[in-house]
C-alpha cells in the first residue's frame, strides 16, 4: 500500500450539488408531467399471464378475445416469446379471469394459464395511501434515530440523501416508462434502507474524526473520512451490484422491476452518502462543537492495547 | 490477545449445531400424497377404505407408496406430484362424495428432528400455486338488516305502550319517528332508551312535529360487525374444508376483510363457487293430514332419525337469509332450546303464516349445494367422471306451533344441548351473516409456481457464488472467513425462517439474495478497518482487535436503521412484500451474528494469541 492519499471529495462539492439539483429537477418534472406507470397493484384491474406451448401470436390472441366480447384487451409477450400478458379494460370483476381462459382455450386448447391477478379498485388506492404512509414513516423514523444516535445535523443531511435516492429512483421509473408495483415499493424501501446503511457507515467515520483529528477544518475531516471509507463503500456496493445483477438476470420477469428499482438505487444511493450528505453536513458548518455532547460514546477507544 | 473464552466459542458451536439443525427439515422435500377423510368427523377410515382407495390407483396405474391409516383419515403418498390430480379424482370416483379427498403434502422430516419442533419453511402461493382471494364483508348490509329489524320492534313497542306516532322511518341508518305531541315525544325516548340498548335516541323538533331520530351506538355498530365478520369466517372455513385442500388459511385482514388462501387449487371457478354460495335455509309448514296437492317429502338430517320421512308444504314461510342470529339456550325448566332473531320482513311473515296454525308443526329445512360424480363422455369420447351441483334439502327439526311466532321465536323439543348447540350452529352457518364480494383475486398456476422455485435457488446460487469469489480474491484467508459466515448465515436464515413458521415468497428470495449481497458490508468494514489500521504500522495482532472494535459501532448504527425500514415495511406490506421484509429483517439479525462474532471467533483461533509474521487480508 502506498502512502495515504486523501481525495479532494469536497472540492468539488459545488459541482457535485448541481448535478444532484438538475437530476432531481428531471426526476420531478417526469413524476410531475408524466407520473409513473403504475401497475396493477395500485390502480385495480384484472391481469391474466397464459402460457403456449410455441411462441404466440398476439394478434390472434387480441382477436380471440375480442370475439369472446372483451374490449380492447392489451395483450404483450412477458419475458419469453410463448407467455402472453393480457390486461383487460374496464370496470374489473372476479369472475372476469375464468371467462377469459374458456374463450383461450376455444382458441387453442394448449393454453395454460399461468397467473391471475385481479385486484378491486378500492384496494389499489388503499396499497397507494399504505405505500406513500410506508416511506413517510420509514423516513421520520430514520430521521428520529440518527437525531438521538448522532446530532440533528447528521439526521438532516440522511434524510436529505433518502429523499434524494427515492426521488432519483421514481424518476428513474417514470422517465423511462417502467411499471411501479408493488415490489417496487418493496424495493424503494430497501434502498432507503441500503442508502441509509452507507451513509451512516460515512457519517460515523466523520463523527470519529471529528473527534480523533485535530484540525479545524471541516472539509478536511470529511475528505479524510470520505477517503477512508472509500474502499469499503465501493467494495460493499459492488457485492451488493453484483448479487442485483444476477436477480436481473436469472430472477425471472416478476421480480425484474424490484432488481432495476435496486440497481438504480445502490448508485444513486452509494453517491448521495458522499455527495448529499457530506455535503449537507457541510453547507451547516458541522463543526466539533456539535459533536461534543455525545463524546462519552468515545468509551469503545478504552479497549484499546 | 485475540483470543475468546471458551464460553463464547461454546455459545458460537451450539447456534451453529442448532442452526443446522432447524435448517435440515427443508433437506427432506415432502412427498406428494392425497389425504381421505370423512364429511363428518364421525366416519371412521379403516383398512378397508384404504385398500379400496389403493385398488383404484392400481387399477390407474399410479404409483404409490407409504401409506398410513390412523382412523380418521388415510393418506396415500404418490411418486410423481404430477399424477396428485388424477389420483384424487380416481379415489375420489371410487369412494363417492361421503369422503373428502384432499391434495397434500407428506412431511418427510425424520422424526427426531419432528420431535424438536423442526419443519420446512412454508411456501407462499408464489411458490407452491394456488389461489388467495380476498373478500370484502359487506358490514352495511349487516346494520341495515339490524336497524329494519329495530324499526319494526319499535313500531310495536310503541303500540304496545299506546304512544301514537305520525310517521316511523328508515334512513341513512337512522331511526326517525314522528308525533304530534311533545309528550310522546318524551315518553317514546325513553321507551326507546330503555327497551333498545343498542339505539341512541335523540329529541328535535320538525315544524310543529316532534322527532325522535335514534342511531346504534358505536359500539353496537362494532359488535354487530365484529360478529358479522367473524360468523362468515366460520362459514368460510367449513365451505374451504369441503374443497379438500390441505392447509388453506382463512383469515381476517383489517376491520372487515377476509383472506382465503387455497394452495395448489387450479380450478379457481370451482373454489369460487363454493366460497361465494349462499348455503340455506327454509322454514315450510307441515303439510295437513290428508294434504295431497302442494307437499313435498323430506328426509331427516341427524343420524339418530337417519331414514325418517315427513311432508312438508310447497310453500316456503321463510328462508335462512331473514335469520339474524340463532344461539343456545334455555327455557324455564332447564331445558335446551335454539333462539333464534329473524329481520322484519321474515318476523311479519313468520307472525302472519303462524298465528292460524297453532298446533301444527313447523319444519326447518337445511338445503345444501353438494356435488355429485357422473360418467360422461367428452368430445373425444373418453368417459371422464364430472361433478355435476345439486342440492339437498333434509329437515333439521320439526316442532309444534305453541303460540304466534315473531321477529324472536325458539325451536324446542331438542333432545339435549348438543344438539340444540349443533342447530344454532347450523342455523348460523347455513347462510353467511353479510354478503361477500371478491376484491381481489391472485391465482398462480402450478407451472410458474415451481419455475419461480427454481430460478429463486438459482439466483440465491450464482448471487452466492459471485460473492464468495470476491470476497476471496480481495480478502484471501479473511475472504474465507467472511465466506464461512455468509454460509452460516445462510443457513441460520433458513433456520430461522423455518422454526419462527415464516412464509418463503419469491420477494422473499431476493430478500434473501440482497442479504447475501448487503451481509459482507459488515465484514468489510472490519476488514478494511483491519488494513488501514496496518497500513498506521499498528502491529497484527493490535489490528485485528482495533478493526472489529473500530467497526462494531458502525454495524449496529447501519443494520438498526436498515432494521426499523424493514420492520415498517413489514407493517405496512401486504402478503410478498412482507415475505421480503422478514428475510430482510432475518437476514439483517443473523448476519450481524456471523458477520461479527462468526469471523471473529475464526480469526482468534486461526492467528489469536500467537506470533503472526504476515496477514493475508
Amino acid at each position: 500500500m502506498s502512502e495515504q492519499v486523501i481525495y479532494n471529495f469536497m472540492g468539488r462539492r459545488r459541482l457535485a450539488a448541481i448535478g444532484s439539483i438538475v437530476l432531481l429537477v428531471v426526476a420531478i418534472a417526469s413524476l410531475a408531467t408524466k407520473g409513473l406507470v403504475l401497475g396493477l397493484d395500485f390502480t385495480g384491474g384484472t391481469q391474466i399471464e397464459v402460457g403456449y406451448q410455441q411462441a404466440a401470436e398476439l394478434e390472434q390472441v387480441r382477436s380471440a378475445l375480442e370475439q369472446g366480447g372483451f374490449k380492447n384487451p392489451v395483450v404483450v409477450h412477458f419475458g419469453t416469446e410463448s407467455d402472453v400478458l393480457i390486461r383487460l379494460q374496464g370496470q374489473p370483476e372476479a369472475g372476469l379471469s375464468d371467462q377469459v381462459m374458456a374463450v383461450l382455450k376455444v382458441a387453442n386448447p394448449g393454453v395454460e394459464l399461468r397467473r391471475i391477478e385481479f385486484v378491486g379498485p378500492q384496494i389499489g388506492e388503499e396499497l397507494r395511501d399504505d405505500g406513500g404512509l410506508g416511506m413517510l414513516a420509514a423516513l421520520a423514523v430514520v430521521m428520529l434515530y440518527v437525531a438521538i444516535r448522532f446530532q440533528y445535523k447528521f439526521s438532516i443531511a440522511a434524510v436529505c440523501a433518502l429523499v434524494h435516492d427515492v426521488i432519483l429512483t421514481l424518476g428513474f421509473f417514470s422517465l423511462f416508462n417502467i411499471e411501479f408495483d408493488l415490489t417496487v415499493l418493496a424495493a424503494v424501501l430497501a434502498v432507503i434502507g441500503y442508502s441509509l446503511n452507507d451513509t451512516i457507515v460515512v457519517s460515523d467515520r466523520i463523527r470519529e474524526n471529528f473527534r480523533l483529528l485535530r484540525v479545524a477544518d471541516a472539509s478536511e475531516v470529511i475528505n479524510e473520512s470520505l477517503t477512508q471509507t472509500l474502499g469499503r463503500t465501493i467494495i460493499t456496493s459492488l457485492t451488493t451490484l453484483l448479487v442485483l445483477l444476477a436477480l436481473f438476470v436469472v430472477g425471472g420477469e416478476l421480480i425484474h422491476n424490484f432488481s432495476i428499482a435496486l440497481i438504480v438505487g445502490v448508485f444513486v444511493g452509494t453517491y448521495s452518502s458522499i455527495y448529499v450528505a457530506a455535503n449537507i453536513l457541510l453547507t451547516m458548518n458541522i463543526d466539533r462543537e456539535d459533536l461534543m455532547p455525545t463524546e462519552k460514546e468515545g468509551v469503545e477507544f478504552d479497549g484499546l492495547p | 490477545m485475540n483470543r475468546y473464552p471458551l464460553w463464547k466459542y461454546l455459545l458460537i458451536l451450539l447456534v451453529v449445531i442448532a442452526g443446522f439443525i432447524y435448517a435440515l427439515p427443508n433437506r427432506y422435500a415432502p412427498d406428494p400424497a392425497i389425504q381421505l377423510s370423512g364429511q363428518s368427523g364421525s366416519m371412521v377410515m379403516d383398512e378397508s377404505l384404504m385398500q379400496q382407495a389403493m385398488a383404484a390407483l392400481d387399477a390407474a396405474q399410479i404409483a404409490y407408496f407409504g401409506e398410513l391409516v390412523d382412523g380418521k383419515s388415510i393418506l396415500i403418498r404418490l411418486r410423481d406430484a404430477e399424477q396428485q390430480l388424477a389420483a384424487k379424482s380416481v379415489v375420489q370416483e371410487a369412494l363417492g362424495l361421503d369422503y373428502v379427498v384432499a391434495l397434500n403434502l407428506a412431511s418427510n422430516t425424520p422424526e427426531w428432528l419432528a420431535d424438536l419442533g423442526g419443519a420446512p419453511m412454508k411456501l407462499g402461493l408464489d411458490l407452491s400455486g394456488g389461489v388467495h382471494f380476498l373478500l370484502q364483508v359487506d358490514t352495511t348490509a349487516v346494520i341495515n338488516t339490524h336497524l329494519d329489524t329495530r324499526l319494526s320492534e319499535a313500531k310495536a313497542a310503541l303500540r304496545e305502550a299506546r304512544i301514537r306516532y305520525k310517521s316511523a322511518s328508515l334512513k341513512d341508518q337512522v331511526l326517525s319517528f314522528t308525533f304530534t305531541k311533545a309528550e310522546w315525544q318524551d315518553q317514546a325516548t325513553s321507551l326507546i332508551r330503555k327497551e333498545f340498548r343498542d339505539l341512541l335516541p335523540a329529541e328535535s323538533q320538525d315544524g310543529s312535529l316532534f322527532v325522535v331520530s335514534a342511531t346504534m351506538s358505536t359500539a353496537a355498530v362494532k359488535e354487530k360487525e365484529e360478529y358479522a365478520v367473524s360468523q362468515n369466517i366460520t362459514t368460510l372455513r367449513k365451505r374451504v374444508n369441503e374443497l379438500g385442500v390441505s392447509e388453506p388459511i382463512v383469515q381476517r385482514q383489517g376491520r372487515d376483510r377476509i383472506i382465503v388462501e387455497l394452495p395448489g387449487v387450479q380450478d379457481t371457478a370451482e373454489a369460487k363457487r363454493i366460497i361465494g354460495k349462499t348455503a340455506n335455509l327454509e322454514f315450510r309448514l307441515e303439510a295437513k293430514p290428508g294434504q295431497i296437492v302442494g307437499r313435498e317429502e323430506f328426509i331427516f338430517r341427524s343420524e339418530s332419525e337417519r331414514g325418517r320421512t315427513a311432508w312438508l308444504e310447497k310453500k316456503v314461510v321463510i328462508s335462512g337469509d331473514s335469520v339474524t342470529n340463532a344461539a343456545l339456550g334455555y327455557d324455564e325448566n332447564g331445558m335446551s332450546q335454539v333462539d333464534i332473531t329473524l329481520d322484519a320482513s321474515g318476523g311479519r311473515d313468520m307472525h302472519y303464516a303462524t298465528r292460524n296454525n297453532i298446533k301444527r308443526s313447523l319444519g326447518v329445512l337445511f338445503i345444501e349445494s353438494k356435488a355429485r360424480l357422473e360418467k360422461q363422455r367428452n368430445e373425444a369420447g373418453e368417459e371422464v367422471s364430472v361433478a355435476v351441483p345439486y342440492v339437498e334439502k333434509s329437515i333439521i327439526s320439526l316442532a309444534t306451533i305453541q303460540s304466534a311466532l315473531g321477529v324472536q321465536f325458539r325451536v324446542t323439543g331438542l333432545d339435549n344441548p348438543a344438539e340444540a348447540s349443533e342447530l344454532a350452529l347450523l342455523l348460523r352457518a347455513g347462510a353467511l351473516a353479510a354478503p361477500m364480494y371478491f376484491v381481489e383475486e391472485r391465482t398462480i398456476g402450478p407451472s410458474l409456481g415451481a419455475e419461480n422455485i427454481s430460478i429463486g435457488i438459482q439466483s440465491v446460487q450464482i448471487g452466492m457464488a459471485v460473492v464468495v469469489v470476491f470476497m476471496l480474491l480481495y480478502y484471501r484467508v479473511f475472504g474465507l472467513f467472511a465466506n464461512l459466515a455468509l454460509g452460516l448465515n445462510l443457513v441460520l436464515l433458513v433456520a430461522a425462517m423455518s422454526l419462527l413458521g415464516a412464509t418463503l415468497t419469491l420477494p422473499g428470495i431476493a430478500g434473501i439474495v440482497l442479504t447475501v449481497g448487503m451481509a459482507v458490508d459488515a465484514n468489510v468494514l472490519i476488514f478494511s478497518r483491519i488494513r488501514e489500521e496496518l497500513k498506521n504500522g499498528e502491529t497484527i495482532q493490535g489490528a485485528i482487535n482495533a478493526g472489529y472494535d473500530r467497526a462494531f459501532v458502525s454495524i449496529v448504527d447501519a443494520n438498526i436503521t436498515t432494521l426499523i425500514v424493514a420492520v415498517i415495511l413489514y407493517a405496512v406490506g401486504s402478503g410478498p412484500v412482507q415475505g421480503f421484509a422478514v428475510t430482510l429483517s432475518l437476514g439483517i439479525l443473523t448476519s450481524m451474528f456471523t458477520a461479527i462474532m462468526g469471523t471473529r471467533a475464526l480469526a482468534n483461533l486461526v492467528y489469536g494469541g500467537r506470533k503472526v509474521e504476515k496477514l493475508w487480508i
